[in-house]
């Protein structure tokens, strides 16, 4: 079986660059490639845009990113709980490209599929649309949506494989298994890494073929970002 | 009386029919889910990836891995499913999820909706917003009748940027329950002690009201 392994985010992240773009996975702050997060920040690269559902809060996720001015560019579908996004978006020093998120979703999708292009209902007649080719099936408008182009995708899962199969859990899956699709270059961040053949061959959700790079993550923080409870009766 | 926004969610649980999958939306839509009907089973989906959405948890209980599109720590009922954003949004394009309830700050009688950009303000993004509304077969819109100023927000055409176009068929307000359909807000029920006269006042779109306009029943 080929070995994906590498040792660290660091030999993960090596042949990252300026202006690349990026997808990362996650949605809001569940699922989202922490240890890759830290190193893009350790390494300082810049201009960079990022492809994510979310922008990450303000001292954590991609605001880590945010904070240091290393995002020229954010494609995402829902950017609400980061003041310093907020900040640079009004003063122009970050690009912003809002987009609905099931259209992410398949762009991302198509975008590892070999599907150039593909038609959607979302956005017609709204300002997504606006630009964009559009075309009448069975009665109904449709909007054209292209794929993406990420040099890399930062994704995290669960558990993976040296071999590179990936199991996330919970809605921790989100975007990551497209992502995961998409990246010219994808490097999968996990909880649990095990020895090929100890993952069900059954239970995988994204086959290693999909990721080119895979290591053990460390020092979790899985932060809540809306802790709700039902009171201890 | 106007409704209270727990009345609102109470009225709108009225329509859920048994055996529908159904997507609520942040904010009142959220309340529907205290006052499913008895004799009925629905399923909630949560566009993030999950169909059987339960309650919160337990204090200590709260999961990182397991939140709500309002990234709300949750539950998963038995007989729940887990997967990715591609498929859940694959749910709601293909119609398998039959109800959308969702909040708005304008709806036009054409069945048109506003509800994620006003301009000059800081925009948080559309979210799904505009995936559920261009594919929906029931989408309900659970809003206040007009805005803080009084001004209504049912309206002939709306002034804010769109979300979807000729697609919302109900909306429940503080006011009434009203149905949209050849190009007008047709009156169906009255919140408890609200008069015709009062709805009309509130609604600068066309508002139709055919015959003896009966109160809401709880």
């Amino acid at each position: 079986m080929i070995n994906k392994v590498v040792n660290n985010a660091q030999d993960a992240l090596l042949g990252v660059e300026n202006g690349m773009t990026f997808m990362l996975g996650g949605f809001g702050l569940c699922g989202i490639p922490e240890n890759c997060i830290s190193e893009l920040v350790r390494l300082g690269v810049s201009n960079l845009t990022c492809i994510s559902n979310n922008a990450g809060v303000d001292d954590f996720g991609l605001g880590l990113l945010l904070k240091k001015h290393q995002i020229k560019k954010m494609i995402s579908s829902y950017v609400g709980e980061n003041e310093e996004f907020e900040r640079q978006m009004l003063s122009g020093e970050m690009d912003v490209e809002l987009i609905p998120q099931g259209t992410l979703a398949e762009r991302c999708r198509a975008t590892g599929a070999g599907i150039p292009a593909f038609y959607t209902p979302a956005g017609y007649g709204t300002e997504v649309a606006e630009g964009k080719e559009t075309r009448e099936f069975n009665g109904k408008m449709y909007v054209l949506e292209h794929a993406f182009n990420p040099e890399f995708a930062f994704v995290k899962a669960w558990k993976g494989d040296t071999a590179g199969n990936l199991i996330f859990k919970g809605t921790a899956r989100n975007f990551n298994p497209m992502m995961a699709m998409a990246g010219k270059i994808t490097v999968a961040e996990v909880e649990e890494l095990v020895e090929a053949g100890e993952l069900d061959p059954n239970q995988i959700h994204t086959p290693g073929i999909f990721v080119q790079r895979i290591f053990q993550g460390k020092d979790y923080e899985k932060r809540i970002e809306q802790r709700t409870v039902t009171p201890k009766s | 009386m106007a409704l209270s926004k727990q009345e609102i969610a109470q009225r709108i649980a009225q329509e859920l029919q048994d055996k529908w999958y159904v997507n609520l939306g942040i904010g009142i839509p959220t309340l529907v889910a205290n006052y499913i009907p008895k004799n009925i089973d629905v399923v909630f989906q949560s566009e993030n990836g999950m169909l059987g959405m339960g309650p919160f948890p337990i204090e200590g209980e709260e999961d990182a891995d397991l939140i709500n599109a309002g990234k709300q720590t949750v539950t998963i009922l038995k007989g729940g499913s887990l997967f990715d954003s591609a498929m859940s949004f694959a749910m709601i394009r293909g119609q398998h999820v039959q109800l959308t309830v969702l909040g708005a700050m304008e709806v036009s009688q054409n069945g048109d909706i506003a509800n994620w950009k006003i301009p000059g303000k800081m925009v948080k993004g559309m979210g799904g917003a505009m995936d559920l509304v261009a594919s929906a077969e029931n989408i309900i819109v659970a809003m206040m009748h007009t805005d803080k100023s009084g001004a209504s927000k049912l309206l002939k055409r709306c002034s804010l940027p769109l979300t979807g176009v000729n697609c919302v068929k109900k909306v429940v307000t503080n006011l009434a329950y009203l149905e949209i359909k050849n190009n007008a807000f047709y009156l169906i029920e009255r919140a408890p002690g609200v008069s015709v006269e009062e709805i009309k006042a509130a609604t600068e779109g066309t508002l139709i009201v055919e015959g003896e306009i009966p109160e809401m029943k709880f």
